[in-house]
């Protein structure tokens, strides 16, 4: 099958459906990969990548078999599209109904990349994480670029610099990366969520995580997402963003609820209470925005504050949003193929691609019914507190007893050996303790040759042969020799096979 | 040549023998402490010669000459990944060489004790030949399974601890008749009665035990070869023997104590049988589905690995089956060269003999330098960008820790799935020889690479380069 990449024209879209790098990968699925002419261009890939990755730069695209794109059609474009073609693109469907009448009346099976079902295994298919960790870095620069100070702090010769501190507001994928770059330029990091799940992902980047004093009402809904919170948490969290507001010098809001308008949480009072040359970075702009002034795809200046409400943080970054957008889709296709021979199989019993496939054979199939798995496990059954156990105390009277025990044998066995007997035992304790004080020392890398090293050492037993196989007796004699025998094999291996194990260590 | 000068040669020997042990302590002196270690064995062979064998020199150079021959074709032949299998035979010759020289020394009409040493000679004799008879037998089957002549699962008779208790309270009754018997010459057939029980309560021992616990028997075994010289050396009243006994049977029990320590195990409950046999409660409760695997392929694992800056190696017995050490070492010369910072962490129980996988990874030549202890790497794993697991499942799992109930919980493991990433190879998703269901492999962050290790690994490197 053939496997079509326009080039995006969507006002300002720079990003494009498939890069060189991916593009052999697509043809290994058995696929031919034709790409329109100046397709990368704007994500700094030229058609010469393209040709040398083995694809077909030509004019028009839309009569291949897949079409592969980044934003929804126009309205054009889907007048080109028709029955029997695949597209696979953002679709937003929930947003979107009539385009997807449109596209099911054309006959065209579309599959959303924003549909992808949030299981584990569809990670690697998941357009909107590996977007939204583009959009959490993206805001980072773009508030650096704003922001008229150091995001670390400093001591130099002309004076202390303090480090920036940063609120991030929903840790989802976005805030996260928002977080780990925030981090990593140096700033002092604060993380607000309503899911307390999230906590440790926080901490774990080493921020600090804002928690309400408020009795636990968990924010996880459905598929790992945010929900609607009750009026009271509502009240309550403003009031920590407002204390917040005051203090932090950049805010970055990213929360978002599936399907609502953005929850607005960073009202016009905070904005007038931030400090001079603060800056908010509203990720949720489009979808109604949480800073109550930020307006979509503008940089506003309220109170002193600068309100970015970029909405095309990804494209911003579209060599990179372009390749793992292209990857994404790159194992969407090769679930498709499940033979590698270049055709795809719609399979409506896998839940990935039954989740992502919104129009199939004239009818839409959007929403799919709820997933089976949830990304979250689900909640643990309140596990019995953990038993009071009784701290053992170590009895005294163990070893006071094996000493004792020990000691009054020994006392006994003085009583009736021989003195040639406990001359021998006395040489076997310390010998003993030789071994036991010399044995610790050794490396754990070097147990295999000591073993065989002791094994080898060990067969001194054919002294005792020796001493026996002078004997008149013919059976004594017979035993010493075979005996000596198997020795004589254990001395000459084990020292042999100690040297060749040893030879091969080196630096 | 006189007692005095023979004696003078049994300590320089012994000294030798000592030093040789003490030289193992790092791989510098470790091939020093392997030439003390012939040079002591060829002063006491020397001396004992020319000092006490007074006949029959034709089939001692005999024995000597063929033995040693077979020995050193055995240890040119060995494979590194034989290692075990050749320990554990080589301990069982010791066994039998304890039992033939106790049986002589019985048969001995020279031996002339009188009174309590009489007795002492003759219980020395039997707990020799007692020892000895469990050591052959336990290191024949220990062959056997590590050589996968016998399969690996544990054996568990009924009652199999009343068994073990009854063929100890019969030999202790065996050794009263004996001792009872030799008052008026006879004993002979306690002795060889015992000697039959022993073999037994030795193959039922190893039997019992399974896969995973295959380190602590080599190194009981190998303790008590050294226990067995060490009573031979009682039994002939030669210092010599009872020292070096008592050296090798000391370094085998600081071994089985140290495996046990890895694994968390009480040493009688290894000896007393597989695991799953106690509790066991989460075995079954792990093993339903706990998520889903992410599978990779070669190549991307190749892309991770040159990504990375911080790569950990962790190798099991599943590197050792597929003989991968080799390719192991050039993807891991590759990723030095580009700058990649590879090492290795070594639990102590990987493998199937205590510094199994160290060995292996000496024959491929990776440089000593870059291996580490479980010990001194576990704290650097969340630095680790990619951790790679060659066949290894038990040793890298986290509910050794996370579970209480898990039949291995305690155990020491590797904290892999602290890095960022984990890449486990593996044949498929069988649990490990715990019976354990691994949650590792269904962490967001580890990765599977099915397929033989060796293989998979071919492809990486392919990749690579």
């Amino acid at each position: 099958m053939k496997i079509g990449v326009p080039k995006e024209n969507f006002p300002g879209e720079k990003r494009v459906a498939t890069t060189p790098d991916v593009v052999p990968q697509l043809i290994k699925l058995g696929f031919e990969v034709m790409v329109e002419s100046e397709a990368g261009h704007a994500a700094k890939f030229s058609d010469a990548a393209y040709r040398d990755a083995g694809a077909d730069v030509v004019n028009d695209v839309w009569g291949a078999d897949i079409i592969l794109k980044v934003r929804a059609p126009s309205d054009a474009e889907i007048s080109r599209l028709g029955s029997g073609q695949t597209l696979i693109s953002f679709l937003w469907p929930a947003q979107n109904p009539e385009l997807l009448e449109h596209l099911k009346d054309r006959g065209v099976t579309c599959m959303a990349m924003d549909s992808v079902p949030r299981i584990s295994r569809a990670q690697k298919v998941d357009a909107l994480s590996s977007m939204a960790n583009i959009a959490g870095y993206r805001a980072v620069v773009e508030a650096a670029q704003h922001f008229g100070r150091f995001f670390t702090g400093q001591i130099t010769a002309a004076g202390k610099v303090p480090p920036a501190k940063v609120l991030v507001i929903g840790a989802g994928v976005a805030g996260l990366s928002a977080i780990g770059s925030a981090k990593g330029m140096g700033a002092i990091v604060r993380a607000f969520d309503t899911r307390p799940e999230v906590k440790e992902q926080v901490e774990s980047m080493d921020a600090e995580f804002l928690m309400l004093d408020f009795e636990d009402e968990d924010g996880s809904g459905e598929g790992g997402y945010a929900k609607v919170m009750s009026k009271e948490f509502i009240e309550a969290e403003m009031a920590l963003f407002a204390e917040q507001a005051r203090e932090v010098d950049i805010i970055i809001t990213t929360a978002l609820i599936p399907g609502k308008p953005a929850p607005e949480l960073v009202t016009a009072e905070m904005v007038a209470s931030m400090k001079d040359g603060s800056v908010i970075v509203d990720l949720a702009a489009e979808q109604g925005g949480n800073c109550a002034l930020s307006r979509p795809n503008e940089v506003v200046q309220e109170h002193g504050v600068t309100i970015i409400g970029y909405t095309d943080m990804p494209s911003r970054l579209a060599s990179q949003a372009s390749q793992l957008f292209a990857t994404n889709m790159r194992h969407l296709l090769s679930d498709l193929t499940p033979e590698k021979d270049g055709q795809i199989v719609v399979d409506m019993e896998d839940e990935v691609i039954r989740g992502t496939t919104v129009t199939h054979q004239g009818e839409i199939t959007w929403p799919p019914p709820a997933p089976k798995l949830s990304a979250a496990p689900p909640k643990a059954q309140e596990a019995a507190p953990p038993m009071p156990e009784p701290e053992q105390a170590p009895s005294v009277w163990g070893p006071i007893l094996t000493l004792a025990i020990g000691g009054l044998a020994l006392l006994g066995l003085g009583a009736v050996a021989p003195p040639s007997f406990m001359a021998h035992f006395t040489v076997f304790v310390l010998a003993c303790f030789v071994g036991y004080m010399v044995i610790w020392n050794v490396t754990p890398a070097l147990h295999t040759p000591l073993m065989s090293v002791t094994n080898a050492i060990s067969s001194i037993i054919i002294i005792g042969a020796l001493l026996q196989i002078s004997s008149a007796n013919e059976t004594i004699k017979w035993i010493a020799g075979v005996t000596v025998l198997i020795t004589a094999v254990n001395i000459a291996g084990g020292f042999a096979v100690t040297r060749r194990m040893l030879e091969m260590f080196r630096k | 040549m006189s007692q005095g000068i023979i004696t003078v040669c049994y300590i320089a020997a012994t000294i030798l023998f000592i030093l040789a042990l003490g030289g193992l302590s790092n791989q510098e002196t470790a091939r020093r402490g392997n030439v003390y270690g012939m040079v002591g064995m060829a002063i006491a062979l020397l001396a004992t010669i020319f000092g006490v064998v007074t006949a029959n020199y034709e089939i001692l150079i005999g024995a000597l000459v063929i033995g040693g021959t077979i020995g050193l074709i055995l240890a040119r032949r060995v494979q590194m990944t034989q290692m075990p299998e050749l320990v554990a035979i080589l301990h069982s010759l010791v066994g039998a060489a304890a039992v033939m020289v106790g049986f002589a020394s019985f048969m001995d009409p020279e031996m002339k004790f009188e009174g309590v040493e009489k007795i002492i000679h003759e219980i020395e004799i039997y707990i020799g030949v007692l020892i000895g008879a469990v050591t052959f037998s336990g290191s024949v089957i220990a062959f056997g399974k590590l050589s996968g002549r016998i399969g690996g699962r544990p054996l568990m008779l009924p009652g199999r601890h009343w068994f073990n208790l009854g063929l100890l309270l019969a030999a202790i009754w065996f050794g009263r008749e004996f001792v009872i018997q030799a008052e008026t010459g006879g004993g002979m057939e306690p002795l060889i009665i015992m000697t039959v029980i022993a073999l037994v309560f030795g193959i039922h021992m190893v039997m019992a035990i399974g896969g995973a616990d295959m380190p602590v028997v080599v190194s009981m075994l190998n303790s008590y070869s050294g226990w067995a010289a060490s009573a031979t050396g009682f039994m002939l009243s030669n210092d010599l023997l009872i020292v070096t006994g008592a050296l090798v049977g000391s370094s085998g029990a600081i071994l089985s104590y140290i495996m046990c320590r890895a694994m968390n195990r009480k040493f009688l409950a290894v000896i007393a049988g597989g695991f799953g046999t106690g509790g066991g409660a989460s075995a079954g409760g792990g093993g339903e589905e706990q998520g889903e695997v992410v599978p990779l392929d070669a190549g991307e694992v190749a892309v991770a690995l040159q990504d990375a800056r911080e790569v950990m190696i962790i190798p099991g017995y599943g590197m050792a089956v597929a003989q991968a050490q080799h390719v192991v070492q050039e993807i891991t010369r590759t990723l030095r060269e580009k700058g990649v910072n590879v090492r290795f962490g070594i639990h102590p129980v990987a493998g199937r003999m205590p510094g199994h996988m160290n060995v292996l990874l000496a024959e491929a030549h990776v440089p000593y330098d870059i291996v580490f202890e479980m010990e001194e790497i576990n704290e650097d794993f969340p630095d680790v960008d990619v951790s790679v697991v060659i066949g290894a499942n038990d040793i890298v799992n986290p509910s050794a820790q996370e579970e209480p109930d898990s039949p291995i919980a305690g155990m020491p493991v590797l904290e892999c799935w602290k890095g960022k990433l984990t890449v486990v190879l593996k044949r498929s998703m069988a649990t490990g020889y715990a019976g354990v269901q691994n949650p590792l492999f269904f962490k967001d962050n580890t990765r599977m690479l099915f397929g033989d290790a060796k293989d998979t690994l071919d492809q990486v490197l392919h990749s690579l380069n």
